[in-house]
């Protein structure tokens, strides 16, 4: 029997934040969350990148290949984020020798196996889950730089009514023709450049009475505890003081002006 | 001779003061000057047009260049509308910028859902290094036209050629981000360029050689999307050219409209090889996503 109305969890970019992971996890069942996603990107930035890859496995989410995924699970050279700023690629090659040294052989093999995209049914609604954009893996969809008619464009070429996208770290949607629509999904890894700890995850609802309802909800835990382990694992100051402040202090460059005004650096 | 499709129009140009501006730089590959009006202003019903017309073909971002844009009576206005369709960026050597444009812009950025990029052309980061290309005084022209344009909460891209040699790199970006602090710019933000042998550059150093093109061999494990032509069109008075570096050449000339203008095109440019070798130089970094690993 169909039941009346259909949730689902969406979040991405983990980063191997995995105490955030975990308190995502536990809120997304507490809400009835009927099926998990996560939309990519699950090492980089934090420590211990195995306990994340084990929760989100035993945990049954569903899982698309983000392109860290991608270049952890087939050992590239780095891991594709195409920043310009040597300073950023100083410190993402970093913390992608760390994440790659420390990600296990079972993990890596997952992850090559994981698909780049997944199509998912919320009521009559056809979803499109994907990690940049639904043409490009790393393709950046910031708020500020990508207009109505290209993502009218995009959902009409893919034949979905909801883009679900995350890959930039800031959560962000956009109302569409035809009822459709685009929604950065949010990163649970790190907070969003706007001074605040907490990160976000998206909850996607459809009954049929109120059609397609998105929530983007607030994740606390403990960053404080997140910090000393990064610390330990001597991963760089810079990322630490970002899990500590809410603010970005590296990938500065990538970001739009109105994205990049909104933070401290 | 391999040939380059556009996989959609992500990035509509405006070649908005044609090839009019009022410096002369040594490198400039258009040959752009006060006097040079081999490519005119484009007019407000013009850019309207095309305006229009990217919404349907489903454009991403808008950019505008010259010459210098804001010798243009209307740009700021251009701007504004501009803003209601997408995110826009304007090249500009930031020599002639108005308080009170700035403040129109301000609010129009602010009521906008879109970013409103500046990019401002420093080739140097000093008067000794920067006026010689781009003529005297305009290093301290320039850089008033930054700080004028942080006062209205902009955060300008400071974009500069290479005109330096490449082992210099790391000290010319170090002294560019102290330089720009120093005088009040607290985050700067720095793109460097290539520079195109062509129009004024080819006197300068020297123009492409013979055996410096694109071949089919070197597109067949090649990232297209890398290719400004890949995914962008370009608007001149004379109608729609392939990408805003050829537009002198003629063949670069592909149709009246955006949508007679969507055919493929040969890359039979020395600039091309360029493009080849440094990937999508004219986009704005929050734009470009990494080569796919080949
Ligand atoms: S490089 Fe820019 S500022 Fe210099 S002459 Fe050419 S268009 Fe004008
Ligand atoms: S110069 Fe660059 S952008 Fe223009 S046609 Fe050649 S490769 Fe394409
Ligand atoms: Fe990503």
């Amino acid at each position: 029997m169909k039941q009346p109305t259909e949730r689902i969890a969406c979040f991405g970019g983990v980063y191997s934040n995995y105490l955030a992971l975990e308190a995502a996890l536990r809120d997304a069942q507490r809400r009835g969350a009927e099926r998990i996603y996560c939309l990519g990107d699950f090492g980089a930035f934090g420590p211990h990148p195995n306990r994340s890859l084990e929760l989100l496995r035993s945990s049954n989410v569903i899982a698309i290949q983000g392109n860290y995924d991608q270049s952890i699970g087939h050992a590239f050279a780095d891991c594709q984020c195409g920043y310009t700023d040597p300073r950023d690629n100083h410190f993402a090659q970093l913390s992608y020798d760390y994440t790659l040294a420390h990600t296990n052989e079972d993990h890596r093999a997952w992850m090559r196996s994981l698909p780049a995209q997944w199509r998912i049914e919320l009521g009559p609604l056809r979803v499109l889950a994907c990690h940049g954009s639904p043409r490009k893996m790393n393709e950046f969809l910031w708020e500020s730089t990508t207009s109505t008619q290209f993502l009218d464009h995009l959902v009409t070429q893919y034949d979905a009514d909801v883009i679900l996208a995350t890959h930039t770290g800031i959560k962000w949607q956009r109302a569409l023709s035809g009822r459709r629509r685009f929604i950065n999904v949010g990163v649970l890894g790190r907070p969003e450049n706007d001074g605040h700890r907490h990160v976000w995850y998206t909850m996607l609802e459809y009954a049929p009475s109120e059609g397609l309802s998105v929530e983007f909800i607030p994740v606390e835990y403990d960053a404080g505890r997140l910090a000393r382990e990064m610390v330990a694992e001597r991963l760089p100051g810079e990322f630490v003081e970002t899990i500590l402040s809410g603010y970005w202090t590296t990938c500065l460059e990538v970001l739009p002006s109105k994205e990049r005004r909104r933070g401290k650096h | 001779m391999p040939s380059v499709a556009l996989s959609h129009l992500d990035h509509l140009w405006f070649q908005v003061s044609g090839t009019l501006c009022n410096l002369t730089c040594q490198h400039c590959f258009i040959r752009c000057s006060p006097t040079n009006d081999q490519f005119g202003y484009l007019d407000l019903d013009t850019v309207r047009r095309h305006l229009a017309e990217s919404v349907r073909l489903g454009v991403k971002e808008y950019y505008f260049t010259g010459g210098e844009p804001f010798l243009h009576r209307q740009m700021t206005q251009i701007l504004v509308e501009t803003l209601r369709y997408g995110p826009a960026t304007v090249l500009t050597n930031g020599t002639v910028l108005k308080d009170e444009w700035l403040e129109t812009l301000r609010l129009a950025e602010a009521d906008s859902c879109y970013s409103l990029e500046f990019r401002v052309s420093i080739d140097g980061f000093s008067a000794e290094t920067n006026d010689p290309i781009r003529g005297q005084g305009t290093f301290e022209r320039a850089m008033r036209g930054v700080l004028k344009l942080v006062d209205f909460g902009f955060l300008p891209i400071i974009t500069a050629a290479r005109t330096w040699d490449i082992l210099q790199e790391d000290t010319v970006v170090s002294c560019f981000v102290a330089m720009l602090k120093k005088r009040g710019y607290a985050r700067p933000r720095l793109k460097i360029l290539p520079t195109l042998h062509l129009g004024a550059e080819e006197e300068r150093t020297h123009g492409y050689r013979r055996t410096e093109r694109v071949t089919d061999a070197m597109l067949e494990t090649f990232d297209r999307t890398q290719l400004i032509c890949e995914h962008s069109r370009i608007v001149t008075d004379r109608g729609v050219c392939v990408c805003p570096i050829l537009i002198e050449s003629p063949d670069a000339l592909l149709g009246g409209t955006l949508g007679d203008s969507l055919q493929p095109f040969s890359l039979n440019h020395g600039a091309c090889y360029t493009c080849y070798q440094y990937g999508a130089i004219c986009s704005n970094p929050s734009s470009q996503s990494a080569r796919e690993p080949e």
